[in-house]
Parts: C-alpha cells; structure tokens; sequence
C-alpha cells in the first residue's frame, strides 16, 4: 500500500507547499510503514527534476504529462487522480492546503467517495487523531477520519522538509484519451506579482496598519521586507482603504498566514486581525500604544513610534546582514 | 438564472471561544451567533447582485442545521434572496453538508452555486468543492471576481502570489471570498419582507446522518510565555534576539 500525494506545481515548478506535503506524507507512511507515491500533472519546465522528489520522501513520482493539463481545473485533476488512486488501490490521498489543493480535494473526496480532513497540522497520534486549527487558530481540535477512503490537506508552514539524499522512480501515467474532453475550466490569464515572495509561502511577513497613516508611508515597509527576504501584507482597514491590495490582507476575512515571523507594525491586534496570524512561529509588534493588544500575542515588542524604530531596525538588520 | 446561496452559522468573530470541561463540545453559553461572514458578505451579495442584474432571477439560500438556524437564514433573507431551505441535521463534517445539500440541488435546476470561502469556526473550505464533486460541476474556488454575461461566467481566483482569470460554462459552483463584493446591511424592508419569505425544512437524505470522522476533543492553543520587550533605539538587541533565540533570520 501506499499514500498518494498530489505535487502541485505553477508554471513547470513545483511549489513549496508540495514538498512540504510530500515529507509530512513521508513521515506519515514511516509511521504505516508504507511508500509514498507523488503525482504529477502537467508539463514540468526543463529546470525541474520529477526524480529530485525522492529527496522529500517520494519512492516513486507517477506524471500525467501534457499540455492539455498545464492549467488547473478542479473538476478535470480530480477525476485523473480518481483514476489513479482507484487502479493503484489506494485508500490515502494527501494535498496541500493551498488555492488549488482547497479546490480539488474535496472534488476528489466527493468523486471518490472519501472522508475528508482539511488542513491538517499534525501526524496522526496513538488513537489516529489528526490536530488542526479550528476557530481561526484560537482553538485545536483532534480529528479522527473514519472511513476506508481518506483524503487530507496539510496546512502550508507546519512541517519543514529535511531533504534527503534519495531519488524517486518515475513513470508516465496515460490517462484515458477523452478525458481532455473534460475540461470546463479555461484559464485566460494568470498574473503574478514580480520579485517579492508570494504571501501564502513567505517564511517572513512585514505587515502594516492603520498606525501607519497612509500609503505614502509604506516605502519604510518595503525596505524592512527587502532586506529580510519577506513578503508584505496589511490589516483590513489598510487595505479597504486603497492603501494596500486586497490580496495583502491577513485576517479573519482574509489570508491565513502561518510564517516563521511576523512582524506587526501600528496594527492594534484585533481579534479578527489575530485570527489571521496566530499560527505564525514568532511574533513582533511594533506600536507606539503599549495597551496595544498584539502585544499579549508577541514574542518580542518594540513600544515605540513606528516611524522611529523601522528606519532603525532596517540599519540594524543590514549591519547584521553585512549589506551597507 | 436561478441561483443557489449556501449560508452556515458561526460564533461571532469576537467571540470567547471555550469548552465543555470534556473538551467534547464548543462552549454556546454567552456567544452571539452570526452568518458567516464569507456567506453574508460575498456568496450571498454577489448573487443578491446578479438578481438585480437579472430580474428574473431565483435566488434560493441554503442551511444544514438545527432549528437554531432559523434566525440566521432570516437575517440572510433580509439581505436578499426569494425562499430559504433548512435541511433539518446537525452536520459534523463537511461531506455531512455537501450530500445534504446536493440531494435539495438535484431536482431544482439551479444554474449557479455559491459558497462562502469557508466557516470561519470550522475552517474548513470543503463545501463548496465536495457539493460540485457530488454533483459532477465545474467548481472554481477562492473566487475574488464573478461576472456573468448570459452565456458564460468568467471568475477571477486567487492563487499564490497573484490571480487567474477563468471562464467556465453553467452550471457552475463557486467558493467566495473578498473582493467578489461589498458588505450590505439589511434595510427595513429587507428586514420586513423577511419574515414572510418561505422557509422551508427539509429532511436530511439518508446518506448524509452519519459522518465519516469523529471530533474527539478541543483545546485552547498552548499561551505564549509573555511578551519580550526591547527598548527603542535598541533596535540592534531585536535583531540579535531573532537570530540567536529564536533563529528565524
Ligand atoms: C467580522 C469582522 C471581520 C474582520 N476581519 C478582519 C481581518 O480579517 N483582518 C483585519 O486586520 N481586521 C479585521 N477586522 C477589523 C478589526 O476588528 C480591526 O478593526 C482592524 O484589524 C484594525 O486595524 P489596524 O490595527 O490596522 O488599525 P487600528 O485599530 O486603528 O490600530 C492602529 C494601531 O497603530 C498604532 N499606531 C498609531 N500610530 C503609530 C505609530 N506612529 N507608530 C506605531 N504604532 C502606531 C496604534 O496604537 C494602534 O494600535 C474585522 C472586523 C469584523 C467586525
Ligand atoms: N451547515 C451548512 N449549511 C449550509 N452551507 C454551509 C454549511 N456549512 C458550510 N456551508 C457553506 O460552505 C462554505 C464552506 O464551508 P466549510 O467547508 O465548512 O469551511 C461556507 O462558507 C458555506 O457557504
């Protein structure tokens, strides 16, 4: 027996959220003693190696090559993989739990007839339960899946991948040759921001508030999340306001974030802002309010005007760095 | 056109989340309950929209729940929306609302679903995708843009670091979230007008009683020790701190 897992990619790469989902599928199939197969769909860019997967704990990688099945379509992905899971007998199908993985695991659940577990955080314990957030990350649940048939996603930014000397077998999978029919999904364009890490994969987050008066006063922001390789993100007001894109906006209505580090500045830490973040590893709050409730959610803080203490932070994180 | 809303209750945002001393069950004592803010804010005015865009469009809306519920689907039908559905079950998992919810669906002729992005207590951002997977529909998630030009909807979605522009046939199901549409509070005759809209119970299919996992207990995430502060003008002493302790630059 083996556990599936579905490695996203964009663009012929694969993502970070996909071999984070392969090693937590690798540990997990230590645990069963079992295998772990990786699917791949689509065409993969001349830079990407489908045998380097057996360094995230792949044994082998089974790829649905063609053009046909570069762009995702949920509906079109899930009945692939159906096909594949059915004729390989298998009974686990992990996914990560990102844009595409939130959209074709339940599609696949539901056309398969399995039990669904979303957003994981943990291997399975003594009693099979699997721990994941629930309440916005203001409460922990344990989960136990009870049927034959299961699928489940992991929560990006909770297991770290210790790649290993390893590769993987790999196989081309022939799908059945009307299913291009199937497609219903056309992709028309695809637009990515340039240059800066994408928010939901950033192991660093500088984020702004209100307290930062306006937009004109985000080039400090950016600096701070250059020299520290971070994406760039908001609370809610900041955004509806224009300041910021809608898409930087972290929150209980917004993205869930789960970095390494989050730094907060002149955000006051509402309890719908938390929400959106307190799965982050560490927390700074810069805030010139020391009442601020972010605070009681910080790791380390800074009382003091933000307009101050980023220019100096800035120096002292390019000193550190040796960039002058 | 006719349209389907899919709208779940949760704990309000500010809410004090806490449990039975079993660490069975959620705490209900005290907590307001409200639409999900996805399915108030975006599923549903999105479509209250395409109604106004379309007059001749039925907009139903959608809940799995217990009679509690009533007063949430109310509230939404204030907002907008001609008759509202309540398939009488207390649904512990996802596939739990999907099968109930597609068994109301099949013989409706509905030509577009929406879902909210996910409920914000349980998290799980499977609903919409496990209903259209029953149904065998198209399904766009994480939606940020809808429109619709009589033939064919065209979806803008949110993917990592940036955005993708879809079209697809009806029908068609669709998760939503921000950006697809402005928040709208009821107005009087919204509110008015609700209390007489039908609500109609049904009863939960056969399929859908029992669910396929089990939640075993909750707890509250472990408390941060407290907060390090460092002066201003230390700023240097931060950034030693998060390299040495806690080793993330
Ligand atoms: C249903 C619902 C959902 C919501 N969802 C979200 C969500 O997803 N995300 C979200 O962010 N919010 C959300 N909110 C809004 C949330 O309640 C807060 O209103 C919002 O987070 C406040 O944003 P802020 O901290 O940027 O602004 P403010 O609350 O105005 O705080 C500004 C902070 O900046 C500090 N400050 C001011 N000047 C300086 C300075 N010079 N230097 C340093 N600090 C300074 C102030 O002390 C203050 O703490 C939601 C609200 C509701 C009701
Ligand atoms: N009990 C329910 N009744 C009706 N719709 C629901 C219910 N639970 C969830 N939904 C819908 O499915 C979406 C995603 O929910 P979930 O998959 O539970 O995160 C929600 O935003 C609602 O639109």
């Amino acid at each position: 027996m083996a556990i599936f897992v579905f490695a996203d990619q964009q663009k012929g790469a694969f993502k970070k959220a996909s071999f984070e989902t392969l090693y937590y599928a690798s540990q997990l199939a230590k645990q069963q003693q079992q295998e772990v197969v990786a699917v791949v769909m689509g065409e993969m860019n001349s830079a990407t190696s489908l045998q380097d997967l057996g360094r995230y704990g792949a044994r082998r990688v089974l790829h649905v090559d063609g053009n046909w099945l570069n762009d995702f379509d949920a509906r079109l992905y899930a009945r692939i993989l159906k096909q594949i899971l059915n004729q390989q007998e298998a009974s686990l199908c992990v996914l990560p739990h990102d844009f595409n993985g939130r959209a074709l695991a339940p599609y696949l659940a539901a056309q398969w007839g399995a039990t669904l577990l979303t957003g994981v955080t943990s291997l399975p314990d003594a009693q099979g339960c699997f721990q994941k957030q629930v309440f916005s990350g203001k409460a922990i649940a344990w989960i136990k899946p009870n049927a034959a048939r299961q699928v489940i996603t992991l929560l990006p930014n909770t297991f770290t991948p210790q790649p290993a000397d390893q590769q993987a077998e790999v196989a081309q999978w022939q799908p059945l040759q009307e299913e291009a029919q199937q497609r219903r999904i056309r992709v028309k364009e695809v637009q990515t921001t340039q240059g800066r890490v994408p928010l939901s994969e950033a192991s660093i987050i500088v984020s702004g508030g209100r307290g930062l008066k306006g937009p004109e006063n985000w080039g400090m922001i950016e600096q701070l999340a250059d020299v520290l390789g971070a994406a760039t993100a908001c609370s809610r007001p900041v955004a509806d306001a224009g300041w910021r894109p809608h898409h930087e906006h972290v929150g209980q209505t917004g993205l869930t974030v789960r970095p390494n580090l989050y730094i907060a500045i002149g955000i006051s830490g509402a309890i719908q802002h938390l929400a959106g973040v307190n799965g982050s590893k560490y927390i700074v709050v810069i805030n010139k309010d020391p009442e601020a409730p972010f605070f009681q959610a910080a790791d380390y803080g800074i009382v003091g005007d933000a307009f101050e203490v980023v220019p100096r932070l800035i120096e002292a994180i390019k000193k550190y760095k040796g960039i002058s | 056109m006719k349209i389907l809303v899919c709208i779940s209750k949760t704990a309000d945002t500010t809410a004090k989340i806490a449990f039975t001393p079993d660490q069975k069950s959620f705490l209900e004592t005290g907590v307001q309950f409200i639409i999900n803010p996805y399915d108030e804010w975006y599923a549903l005015v999105r479509a209250v929209e395409l109604k106004e865009q379309y007059p001749d469009t039925v907009l139903h809306l959608i809940t799995v729940g217990g009679a509690d519920t009533e007063p949430i689907l109310r509230k939404a039908l204030a907002i907008g929306g001609d008759a509202a559905f309540r398939v009488d079950l207390q649904p512990i998992s996802i596939e739990q609302v999907a099968i109930s919810i597609a068994a109301h669906v099949r013989d409706q002729g509905y030509d577009l679903i929406f879902t909210g992005k996910e409920t914000i207590d349980y998290n799980g951002s499977g609903v919409g995708g496990y209903l259209a997977g029953l149904l065998d529909w198209p399904f766009i998630s994480l939606a940020t843009h809808f429109s619709y030009d009589g033939n064919i909807a065209v979806v803008e979605r949110e993917i990592e670091g940036g955005r993708e522009t879809d079209e697809a046939p009806l029908p068609l199901v669709v998760s939503c979230q921000k950006g697809i549409a402005e928040q709208r509070i009821p107005n009087m005759r919204g509110i008015m007008t609700a209390k007489s809209k039908p609500l109609q119970v049904l009863e939960a299919p056969q399929e859908a009683r029992q669910p396929l996992l089990q939640i075993d207990h909750f707890a509250l995430p472990p408390k941060k020790s407290g907060v390090h502060l460092i002066e201003p003008g230390n700023e240097a002493e931060l950034v030693r701190l998060l390299h040495e302790e806690a080793k993330v630059i």
